[in-house]
């Protein structure tokens, strides 16, 4: 498929729509002065995430991704920004001073990937094919199955996963108390 | 659409979200960054769930299971932030630097 | 998908006909779906309002209330008969039953549920008028009217099951709100143990119910009551093997909520709860289930499970005689009135185990007013003198004049006293008693007529007459809380009238008429006539235990103090302690569980492993010793003095990569996994 052709299907066009923000939002993510504004730009490029993968048909991924991660993961973000006092506003020492150093790792990583997406096109071939299932949306019962058939044990495990980070979480944020509040009850 | 478009789009978020993890100082941006990532990692399995069109939809449940375990990193991550910052008034990980000798 | 079954009309009673009602018995489920749209409303708004949601559940009860009313005058002019099911899931057959089971959810009017409905509402709605005044400026008053909404509406729910799995459901939800309300003060422990006892009690009975229905319902294919009954008046096969268990098993259920011998013991511990609890646990809601399903399934009884009455009456019977004793020592007023509720129930429950179905319900709706009336009057003393023990109280007749007048109507009428309403109910289930053959029985009956009169009395001369007792200055409830009283001593004194023997008033008959209003025969007992000698006999024991007790209790006429002087040696510890029943259950039920067992465990601890472990403890100290002397002083020491120091060296270069900057990490981290990558494609 030459970019020609590339282009002149509508639906990339609605990826270029989702792509571009979504670099751009990353790079904010990663780049602003302000904590808030950062995860709010995180909120926009997850957003455009989930429209991706409802160009790939992955419904119910998107979904989740939007009531998880824009619902949940980011106001607790922001919670967590709030509860810390982090400067909300502009502040200087976000980052560090030298980023050249990052700058050229994350380079490295992008050429590395880069590379290796040509060698697996390759190796594997149809990597420039029009994806094959795009346009029917994946039955919800089929993730339902999946997770309860074939991913029963690692199913299991995130749960007992979610158990623990939520018991470990109660665990690390609660406060100390000294023996004298912890006889009195308070803080329970 | 082609299965490249989205690897090199992930290729690209992942880069800057290593980016992000090595430039910030500040705790709560780097965990963001994190998210940038697994956002990528998400971005890849979606899309080699539908070059692979598998009957089971593996990546679409593997795409689940990171986000599940995404929030639970971040909801841990969080009250260790937030414990940092009880003991030491900052949430900059350069002062964390107790476990140096 | 829903199902209107037409009134399967076998026999109507004295061949009335059946209508199936007008707009307001098509539209009865209202009266079940409005108090759980106030609970959930004054849960999500009731804060905010002027009246902290009372005002809610008060409007929806008054709107229940016009619409039982309606439905009883429809009723008593002509018989309703309306049964809707809405089927909810199909179960299946189970393998069981050749026919498809399910599970359906709808109301049921007819002359039983009318009546039920009715006195819900009506009581329903005066305790909850009550209760806004009484709960004034209390904890939790939002939360308690949600309850009380849940509570009425899960009794609505019950009422107007069609099928036996709504009647658990509705069952059960009584049971939560009660537990809810009883504890509602749970701040203090014994409150919060009294829910928890009374919820576990419940919760021993309930296991009967369900066990129950799932033996009744799929040998006979069906969990509708109007098909249980048809089958029972049929003498259907499918019940032949079930009848007489499942009908005991479903008693037991009764047994709880009804608070039969032995397991009473929750109700009076349920006197916890605020006093307008008391009030529509005691008359409406709660207790009165139990009698409800008896009823409901009565032809089961009456037709087949005739057997399963040789141990129903006599429960029935020790509860109505047995338990009212204690009344007599009782301090607590509201205590009082529930070891009497206790009572009360047994003759009830003794009726409609006798085959007196009009009988029984029928001193259920007498006993609904007077004993609603009672607690409330009991409430408004307790709300004046703040204490609910007797000792505080007295001299409160000349104070509280219009809660003093209510209470005596009530409890003159609760000691049976032509011709006021527990007169003429008693009388019936006397009647029915002497009929049905069972003559010992009424005659214990009667005596317990007496018991009831020597209690109220009492109670009414202990808490109103001689000289005041507590501290303060009690004065009269406002018209809130008197206004129900008021309006409830009015059926106290005349319902009676509506089910004189043989007296059909006019176009709207009587009360037999209307419950009897049902689809299938059932052979009970009414009276035709006013039976002299027995009323004359239920007369006397009433007469002489008010006699009696004002001899024993009646304020000293020098120092016009009441006197609580049932003082007998053997007799009154008995009763203090309720005849031992709890201190039963906690030594021969609860300890023996917790006991034995520890120590058993306790004894193997100390034995068995200490034994074991002493003995593997000095074994290992003897091989110890050897190995310390032969190799750890000669051939290690060296070994390890050598390693500690490689170790050492190497530490202290390798500590120079622990930089404790995490960026450094980091990057290490990025670089370490991109070599990886790349190698790995290059391998492969």
């Amino acid at each position: 498929m030459t970019l020609a052709d590339w282009i002149a299907e509508p639906v990339n066009w609605a990826f270029l729509a989702m792509a571009f923000p979504m670099v751009l939002a990353a790079l904010r993510v990663v780049t602003s002065r302000n904590v808030v504004h950062a995860a709010l730009f995180l909120v926009l490029a997850l957003a455009a995430s989930a429209g991706l993968f409802l160009l790939l048909s992955a419904e119910f991924v998107a979904w989740v991704l939007v009531l998880v991660y824009i619902g949940a993961v980011v106001v607790l973000f922001l919670f967590g920004i709030m509860i810390t006092r982090a400067p909300i506003g502009k502040e200087t020492n976000l980052s560090h001073k030298k980023i050249w150093p990052a700058a050229v790792a994350s380079l490295a990583v992008f050429g590395v990937t880069f590379w290796l997406i040509y060698e697996l096109g390759e190796q594997v071939g149809g990597f420039s094919d029009t994806l094959p299932a795009v346009g029917q949306a994946t039955p919800t019962e089929i993730l339902g199955e999946g997770f309860i058939n074939i991913y029963l044990i690692p199913f299991e495990a995130v749960g007992f996963l979610l158990l623990a980070a939520l018991i470990g979480g109660i665990t690390l944020a609660r406060k100390d108390l000294s023996p004298a509040e912890e006889r009195e009850g308070a803080g329970l | 659409m082609v299965l490249t478009q989205f690897l090199v789009l992930g290729a690209l978020m992942f880069s800057i979200g290593v980016f992000g993890l090595l430039s910030r100082r500040n705790a709560v941006t780097i965990l963001l960054s994190v998210e940038l990532m697994l956002a990528a990692v998400n971005i890849n399995l979606v899309a080699f769930e539908a070059f692979w069109n598998t009957a089971a939809a593996h990546g679409q449940i593997f795409a689940i299971f990171v986000i599940t375990i995404a929030a639970a990193e971040v909801g841990i991550g969080l009250a260790i932030i937030l414990l940092v910052f009880r003991n030491r008034a900052s949430g900059n990980i350069d002062e964390l630097d107790l476990m140096r000798w | 998908m829903v199902n209107v079954s037409l009134p399967l009309v076998l026999a109507a009673t004295d061949g009335a006909e059946l209508s199936s009602g007008g707009f307001f018995a098509a539209t009865a489920w209202i009266m079940l779906l409005l108090p759980f749209v106030a609970f959930l409303a004054i849960i999500l708004v009731g804060k905010r309002l002027k009246g902290l949601g009372a005002e809610l559940a008060i409007g929806a009860m008054g709107i229940n209330l016009v619409w039982a009313s309606v439905l009883l005058v429809q009723n008593m002019l002509e018989g309703i008969y309306r049964e809707v099911g809405l089927t909810i899931a199909e179960i299946g057959t189970l393998g069981i039953t050749d026919q498809n089971l399910s599970f359906e959810l709808g109301f049921v009017v007819d002359g039983l549920s009318i009546m039920m409905y009715w006195v819900v509402a009506f009581v329903g709605f005066l305790v909850f008028l009550y209760a806004h005044g009484y709960m004034k400026g209390d904890v939790r008053v939002p939360w308690f009217f949600a309850s009380l909404s849940l509570f009425a509406g899960s009794m609505l729910v019950l009422v107007g099951a069609p099928n036996l799995i709504q009647l658990i459901i509705g069952w059960e939800g009584v049971g939560l709100a009660s537990y809810l309300l009883i504890g509602h003060y749970w701040e203090h422990k014994p409150n919060s143990d009294a829910a928890v006892k009374a919820f576990m009690t419940n919760k021993v009975a309930d296991v009967g119910l369900i066990l129950g229905t799932i033996l009744i319902g799929p040998s006979l294919g069906s969990f509708r009551f109007s098909a249980l009954n048809q089958a029972a008046a049929n003498h259907s096969e499918s019940l032949e093997g079930v009848a007489v268990v499942g009908g005991l098993l479903l008693f037991f259920g009764a047994m709880g909520k009804s608070a039969q011998f032995p397991l009473h013991v929750w109700l009076p511990d349920a006197m916890a709860g605020p006093t307008p609890v008391s009030a529509l646990m005691h008359a409406a809601t709660m207790v009165t289930a139990g009698i409800y399903l008896m009823a409901r399934t009565f032809p089961l009884y009456q037709e087949m499970a005739t057997d399963a009455r040789a141990i129903m009456l006599p429960i029935a019977v020790i509860t109505l005689f047995v338990l009212g004793f204690l009344a007599l020592v009782a301090d607590d007023l509201k205590r009082v009135l529930a070891f009497s509720t206790v009572s009360q129930l047994g003759y009830m429950m003794a009726a409609v185990a006798a085959g007196g179905y009009t009988a029984g319900l029928f001193h259920l709706f007498t006993h609904a007013f007077f004993k609603a009336l009672l607690f409330l009057g009991a409430g408004s003393v307790i709300h004046a003198v703040h204490s609910n023990n007797m000792s505080d109280m007295g001299g409160l007749r000349k104070s509280m004049p219009v809660t003093f007048w209510t209470f005596v109507v009530g409890a003159v009428s609760l000691a049976g006293v032509i011709p006021l309403a527990g007169f003429w109910s008693k009388d019936e289930i006397l009647a029915t008693l002497g009929h049905e053959g069972y003559t010992l029985f009424m005659w214990v009956a009667i005596l317990g007529a007496f018991v009831t009169a020597f209690y109220m009395t009492r109670a009414v001369s202990l808490t109103f007459l001689g000289t005041y007792k507590g501290t303060g200055h009690p004065h009269e409830s406002p018209p809130v809380m008197t206004g129900p009283l008021v309006a409830l001593a009015i059926p106290s004194v005349v319902a009676g009238l509506f089910n004189i023997p043989g007296v059909t008033w006019g176009p709207i008959g009587n009360f037999t008429e209307w419950v009897g209003h049902r689809v299938v025969p059932m052979g009970d007992y009414h009276p035709k006539s006013i039976e002299w000698d027995l009323a004359a006999y239920g007369l006397i024991a009433a007469g002489a235990g008010i006699l009696l007790g004002w001899r024993l209790f009646a304020p000293d006429a020098a120092t016009q103090t009441a006197r609580d002087r049932l003082r007998i040696p053997v007799l009154y510890p008995l009763l203090h302690k309720g005849y031992y029943i709890d201190d039963l259950y906690m030594k021969g039920v609860v300890n023996p569980i917790k006991g034995p067992v520890a120590r058993a465990v306790d004894w193997v601890n100390a034995y068995v492993i200490d034994t074991v472990i002493n003995g593997v403890g000095a074994l290992t100290a003897r091989i110890g010793e050897l190995v310390y002397g032969r190799f750890d002083q000669q051939g290690i020491d060296l070994v390890l003095n050598a390693t500690a120091g490689g170790t050492g060296w190497a530490g202290g270069r390798l500590r120079l990569l622990q930089s404790g900057k995490v960026r450094q990490y980091a990057a290490g981290f990025v670089v370490g996994a991109l070599l990886l990558v790349i190698a790995l494609v290059i391998v492969i």
